[in-house]
């Protein structure tokens, strides 16, 4: 168990399994997207997979879209490096779940059609409702966007030694024809095959940790603490004012809740029950993940060694794939390394998906056209805008070269929490919330969560090298979110709309009851939503 | 069933329906912050080991991720069984 030196590492190096394990990895998800493409002639494939994903499936996908890369190598660098403290964030990653199943995965089904903003316009007026929640979709994906595309360079750099913009643009251009061509229907797949990697990379890593220590996880965490002294199992420094850490854990709750493209899954299943189920099976393969990330952290400090893994990365990003080398050899290494990028890959397609669906469903066909627009240009303007957006996504990770970016996740988050999440609830479960309410609280959300951070410490002084910042939060969810919660509610109550108020009887049915299909009323409900229908089944797309 | 009592119906069970989410997301809420409040205030606590290798404060963190899932699986149960098979008889009782 002697911790490797950094010098011992072939991180960093061509590796031959890593490279393999990757063009398997694209190869098949190519594959995927090829006969997904053949599937996808209709708005409704593209951007919801037909409605045909079933509950097992978007459990799958929506792990999928959540695990980044960020959480599998920079939660396990925390806790290799801090102990404790990482475990914090992997808690708070996970406790948006529940929050997602109670309040919003059911109304979101029966009520949306491809965005969150379907829900807020549902009885309010389109196009104001429309643009503000464009506006908090786009600065949200933006933002996570960047993180990501930022990560994925520098991670790929230090993995495989391939240049910064080579990595960037590989990233851009494979994400571009999964969205572009296969659509949903391929993005959930590449989110599936992801998710699964990722689990079963992750599963055994840890079981090849564990083996060392007899399958005793309290032999390892107390490896760890003889090793580095028994406060590596006590809070440190990360939460230093609980403020701070109230905070962080309410953006962290609720964006969850808001970001586009997790809701965005939701209209990928027939119906709510799917989509209250599929959130089950994503809760508990994301809650098993963080668990295991705490074997993985603890692992590599008392396997690697925390000098050997701050030594080749500063942040601790690495400790993750040197503790599968360390294991498993080279091939492990390249086998782990693989799977992260793949992790980057399926994230980064999930975004601009959404990203796209905002663009083309909210801003065009509704906002524009008025809802007039024709099905093939529909598809049309979304495949551009898909095409756009994944261009613009290469630009901004070549552009954001080198910067410290990792508050961007945490930006996105509290945008999402502050600027989407308080309208949607509003618009699903008070009747007198109006155009002029949402309109108020989704630009409130927005703009008070950008302004917050620029004037917080992250950026004012880590970032611009002040001296202090005028505000001392570095995450602003406590005061953004109630912020945008009593704007919404203080500006329809200004400003009452006779029409908002008179549908909500319509909105609170098809919430409970579903949208129905078009048909008479017919003995025979939909077959998705018969009773006994078991919650896994419409299996429409699948090869 | 009438109009009208189909409609009072669907009142009570959207009521039920918000009542149920709302404790189990303050229930959620309680047990998450519960955790950040004791990481912030009571660290020495945390760091306590119950037997080597096992702290508090890990113990703790665990079992917020298992309680999260519980939670979910509560009103999976829940919604799957009470809530459906009222949603059904208020659908198919025309």
């Amino acid at each position: 168990m002697n911790p490797t030196t950094a010098a011992g590492t072939q991180l960093g190096q061509p590796n031959s399994t890593a490279i393999i394990f990757f063009l398997l990895f694209v190869a098949i998800t190519l594959a995927i997207t090829y006969w997904a493409a053949r599937k996808t002639k209709t708005t409704s494939e593209f951007f919801a997979a037909g409605g045909g994903v079933s509950a097992v499936q978007n459990g799958f996908a929506l792990a999928g879209d959540y695990m980044s890369a960020a959480s599998f190598l920079g939660i396990a660098g925390l806790v290799a490096t801090s102990g404790f403290d990482g475990l914090i964030y992997s808690v708070g990653w996970l406790v948006g779940w529940p929050v997602v199943t109670f309040l919003i995965a059911e109304p979101l089904r029966n009520l949306g059609k491809y965005t969150f903003a379907d829900v807020v316009a549902y009885r309010l007026k389109q196009t104001p409702v429309r643009l503000s929640a464009a506006v908090g979709t786009l600065t949200v994906v933006s933002f996570y966007l960047i993180a990501q595309m930022v990560g994925a360079g520098n991670l790929i750099h230090l993995l495989f030694g391939l240049s910064y913009e080579m990595a960037v643009i590989i990233v851009g251009a494979v994400m571009i024809l999964y969205v572009l061509f296969g659509g949903m229907i391929a993005t959930t797949w590449v989110q599936i095959v992801k998710a699964v990697l990722l689990l079963a990379g992750a599963s055994a890593l840890a079981g090849a940790v564990l083996y060392k220590f007899g399958f005793n996880p309290l032999a390892l965490f107390n490896a760890a603490a003889t090793q580095y002294g028994p406060e590596t199992l006590a809070p440190g420094k990360l939460v230093a004012s609980p403020l701070e850490a109230i905070s962080l854990g309410v953006a962290l709750m609720f964006g969850t809740a808001g970001l586009p493209h997790i809701l965005m899954r939701f209209y990928t299943v027939p119906d709510a029950k799917a989509a209250r189920s599929s959130v089950f099976y994503a809760t508990g393969l994301i809650g098993y993940f963080y668990l295991v990330t705490f074997i993985l952290g603890f692992g590599a400090s008392v396997l690697v060694g925390r000098q050997a893994i701050t030594g080749v990365d500063k942040g601790g990003n690495m400790a993750a794939p040197m503790l599968a080398e360390v294991v498993g050899g080279t091939g492990f290494l390249g086998f782990i390394s693989a799977v992260a990028f793949a992790t980057i890959l399926a994230v980064v397609a999930g975004l601009t998906l959404s990203g796209a669906a905002a663009l083309s469903h909210d801003l065009w066909s509704s906002v524009v056209r008025k809802g007039k627009a024709p099905e093939h240009e529909q598809l049309k303007v979304a495949r551009l805008a898909s095409l756009f957006l994944g261009i613009l996504a290469v630009i901004l990770g070549v552009a954001f070269k080198g910067q410290n970016v990792a508050f961007m996740v945490g930006l996105a988050f509290a945008i999402a929490a502050s600027a989407n999440f308080p309208a949607l609830l509003l618009s699903m479960a008070w009747k007198r919330f109006t155009t002029n309410g949402a309109v108020a609280s989704m630009l409130t959300g927005s703009i008070s969560a950008v302004m917050f951070i620029f004037l917080s410490p992250t950026v004012q002084v880590d970032l611009l090298g002040n001296a202090s910042a005028p505000i001392p939060l570095k995450n602003p969810g406590i005061i953004t979110i109630p912020l945008s919660f009593a704007v919404g509610i203080l500006v329809s109550l200004m400003f009452p709309e006779r029409e908002s108020a008179d549908r909500f009887a319509e909105v609170k049915h098809r919430m409970h009851v579903g949208a129905g299909k078009p048909t008479p009323p017919a003995p025979e409900a939909p077959a998705s939503t018969a009773v006994g229908t078991p919650p896994t089944m419409p299996s429409p797309g699948k090869a | 069933m009438s109009a009208d009592s189909r409609e009072e119906a669907l009142e009570a069970l959207a009521a039920s329906r918000w009542r149920v989410a709302a404790v189990l997301t303050v229930a959620t809420l309680v047990a998450y912050l519960g955790f950040i409040l004791l990481v912030a205030f009571n660290k020495p606590l945390m760091g306590q080991q119950i037997v080597p290798g096992l702290s508090i404060g890990i113990l703790l963190g665990a079992l917020v991720i298992l309680t999260a899932w519980g939670l979910t699986g509560i009103y999976i149960v829940w919604a799957n069984g009470k809530y459906d098979r009222a949603l059904h008889q208020l659908r198919d009782g025309k």
